[in-house]
């Protein structure tokens, strides 16, 4: 089947499938940052997601949380048009993937590339302006100057100039975030941005994204740490495969819905998760 | 394809501006005179004959090293290999065309095997189970047995045995015409233009492509460029660097730039500088050895280059290593004498200047010949004295400062260890003991305005102050100078 026939007769037949998160509409007129429908996507024949609907809110901040092999990265890279699709179809603020790309930033995970790769710090931070330079166009003094204004605001400016290779876990997190922010973006996504960095970097990547979602930005942020994603997140979306749950957090984190997310094989995590409740409660 | 001999015949008149008179005589004719004046008749372009040989190499080692830099950083060195062995059988096509080494025809040909050996390893990745090494391997020497039959059928035709085609399997830069400089100049410009306008696409496409495509930049259609000019830049160097060792000719240049830099455009550039160094010095050694094949002279020329930056880099260089290590654990060892030495007064409160060779001894848990000889090293750094007997020492005012700063250091950290990560006082030591050589001045300072002035350490003893290192005092005797008020 054609995507382009999928997407007609699915739209032709099914108008009342409405994603679950539609009850949080826009407070503007803006179409939802990203909103995603029948979404399949397949490595090498074998499905990885499943019929996914979704429709994210303005201004949240979004964990998507499930088990390893869930397909959280996927998902992003997927909702980015990083992977071909085999089914659905994903818009970006009301509009095509390709049409939208300079409204995306993007943290990917941090392994995805050589650390010992012949750049600086500046030279990584400086990527995130290509997407709005284009083709050819080379960066400018102004750029320069933004690139040094997000990496001061991840604390990374002293290190302008440090080759990338001699950065502990957290300062390279800081420095692909840096890099995020010079994309002056409106709907970020974000691979596992918590993965392998210490404590203060931690908290203080916390705090920025507070601040971006308190700017109007929309994030999606993929992580893996149960007991934080509480804490961290507007909204959680819980996937293993198909989509969970989605909605705000206080309605998602409960002991039903991560039983369906992790299975039998993960008790211990609802048991934190009751234990984080009772917690709240008191 | 064919650009007029003009370009060609601009370099070579630029380079021509440098030389001296020339003489018409081969170089060969000189094996009686010493090897620098044959260099100087080499290098100049004196002699006409080689005039072709040297540039036409120069050009491939730039564009060789250039495009082979972005091969290093792309972790791509093996498919470098692939193509260049894959080139072999449209040589023998290109050369079949029109029975002749014309250089097009065969730039054609090759640049086409070369391509499709490349789609045909995608080919074989994308609908088998392999992986990339082995569909790599396996088409690399296919593609080159091919061209062996081919070659080989080509020499044995009436019109073959003298076309030299058998040249292009280890490379004969003699071989070199001026249609072929052309053609190098053509290809190397176009690299070097390439790479100029798309330097921020091909840096943020090899360093994180995911990204790249999110910032819009069509990143199969740049690979495509970078592999079309690498074939390109393969087909021209086959001449004079033949098929077997055209990869060492991308990889070496840009692997010995890759140890010496930490930016990507200072590695392009000192790796087109050395494609060019060893291009040159490996056609010089060519005909020097009377006609020796090219190609290994060339291959052998970068790596020396990178021999040399293997061991003498200034960073990651094993010569630079090991020097850092050596100096780093003498200064240690020197501090740590120091700080015995401070024990040591400190123990008997500061009284007497001098420090037995024997009391040093006890407190290092040493042989008096080691410690002798600790001695000695502080004493080559003018941080200590010995008297004339060899037996006591005196620190210099230097030595004194050095010591209180290591103690300071010491009891600082393990302050803070104790009070600030609350870890017990009975196990701040080891770490201290390492922490002290390394802390900057800045970091104690921050420390000390951290645990607000402190004057003693977890253990009770007291913690010498910037004042007391000023002044030369000795803690709590702030009276009396110590460590150079009598040195002997």
């Amino acid at each position: 089947m054609q995507p382009n026939e999928s997407l007609a007769s699915r739209e032709a037949t099914a108008p009342s499938s409405t994603p679950p998160a539609s009850v949080f509409s826009p407070p503007i007129s803006e179409p939802p940052p990203l909103e995603i429908h029948d979404l399949t996507v397949a490595y090498h024949k074998k499905p990885v997601l499943w019929g996914i609907d979704l429709a994210v809110p303005h201004g949240k901040l979004v964990g998507i949380v499930g088990p390893n092999g869930a397909g959280k990265s996927t998902l992003i890279k997927a909702a980015m048009g990083l992977l071909p699709l085999s089914s659905g179809w994903v818009k970006i603020f009301g509009a095509p993937i390709a049409r939208s790309l300079t409204r995306i930033g993007y943290v990917p995970q941090r392994e995805s590339v050589d650390w010992d790769f012949p750049v600086n710090v500046m030279d990584v931070v400086l990527m995130g302006r290509y997407g709005r330079l284009g083709l050819f166009r080379r960066p400018s003094a102004a750029d320069r100057d933004k690139a040094r204004e997000c990496l001061d605001k991840v604390k990374m400016l002293p290190y302008a100039n440090r080759q990338i290779s001699n950065l502990s876990g957290g300062q390279q997190q800081r420095v692909f975030l840096a890099r995020a922010l010079a994309q002056e973006s409106d709907l970020y996504f974000m691979d596992e941005p918590f993965a392998g960095v210490d404590a203060a970097t931690e908290s203080a990547i916390v705090a920025l994204l507070h601040e971006l979602k308190d700017r109007g930005k929309t994030l999606l942020v993929v992580h893996h740490d149960l007991p934080t994603a509480r804490n961290y997140f507007d909204m959680l979306l819980l996937l293993n495969m198909r989509l969970v749950a989605f909605g705000p957090t206080e309605l998602v984190f409960n002991h039903e819905t991560l039983q369906t997310t992790y299975g039998g094989r993960l008790t211990i995590l609802s048991e934190v998760a009751e234990a984080v409740r009772a917690k709240a409660s008191q | 394809m064919r650009a007029s001999p003009h370009a060609s015949l601009l370099i070579a008149a630029f380079l021509l501006l440098c030389a001296a008179t020339a003489h018409a005589s081969r170089i060969g004719d000189l094996a009686d005179s010493p090897i620098w004046a044959q260099a100087l008749r080499f290098f100049t372009f004196q002699d006409p004959s080689v005039r072709y040989a040297l540039i036409g190499s120069m050009l491939l080692g730039v564009s060789c090293g250039l495009l082979g830099g972005f091969i290093v950083v792309r972790k791509m060195a093996l498919m470098g290999d692939a193509l260049s062995h894959a080139v072999l059988p449209g040589v023998a096509l290109g050369f079949l065309w029109n029975m002749s080494k014309d250089p097009v025809a065969i730039f054609v040909g090759a640049t086409l095997a070369g391509l499709l050996g490349t789609v045909l390893v995608g080919v074989i990745q994308q609908t088998t189970r392999l992986k990339e090494d082995t569909a790599l391997g396996m088409v690399l020497a296919s593609f080159f047995a091919v061209g062996i039959c081919a070659v080989t059928m080509i020499q044995r035709l009436p019109t073959g045995n003298k076309s030299g085609i058998d040249k292009f399997l280890f490379g004969q830069a003699a071989a070199i015409g001026a249609n072929d400089v052309t053609l190098m100049a053509v290809v190397t410009a176009l690299a070097i233009g390439t790479v100029w306008v798309l330097y921020k696409e091909f840096l943020v496409t090899s360093f994180d492509p995911a990204f790249a495509r999110v910032c819009g930049f069509p990143v199969k259609w740049l690979h495509h460029a970078l592999m079309l000019l690498l074939a390109f830049a393969v087909v021209i160097a086959l001449q004079a660097v033949g098929v077997v060792l055209v990869s060492a000719m991308l990889i070496t240049p840009a692997a010995a730039a890759y140890l010496l830099t930490d930016r990507l455009h200072r590695m392009l550039l000192l790796a087109a500088a050395f494609g060019l160094g060893a291009g040159a010095t490996g056609c010089f050694f060519s005909f020097l050895g009377n006609n020796l094949p090219t190609g290994p002279c060339m291959v052998l020329g970068a790596t020396a280059v990178f021999a040399l930056a293997f061991l003498f880099g200034p960073r990651h260089g094993v010569f630079a290593k090991w020097w850092r290590r050596r100096s780093q654990s003498g200064r240690v060892g020197r501090e740590n004498t120091l700080k015995a030495l401070y024990h040591v007064l400190e123990s008997r409160d500061f009284k007497g200047e001098g420090v037995s060779l024997r009391e040093l001894a006890e407190r290092r848990h040493m042989t008096a010949e080691a410690s002798s000889r600790e001695v000695q090293a502080l004493r080559r750094n003018q941080l200590a004295t010995l008297t004339e007997d060899g037996n006591m020492v005196h620190l210099t005012p230097e030595g004194w400062t050095r010591a209180c700063v290591i103690v300071r250091n010491h009891r600082l950290w393990e302050l803070y260890l104790t009070n600030e990560a609350h870890i017990a006082s009975d196990h701040v030591h080891e770490d201290a003991e390492k922490i002290e050589h390394v802390l900057g001045e800045e970091t104690v300072l921050q420390l000390e305005r951290r645990l607000e002035s402190p004057t003693k350490d977890p253990h009770g003893r007291p913690i010498p102050s910037l004042a007391d290192l000023r002044r030369g005092a000795a803690v709590d005797r702030r009276d009396e100078l110590v460590g150079y008020g009598r040195r002997i």
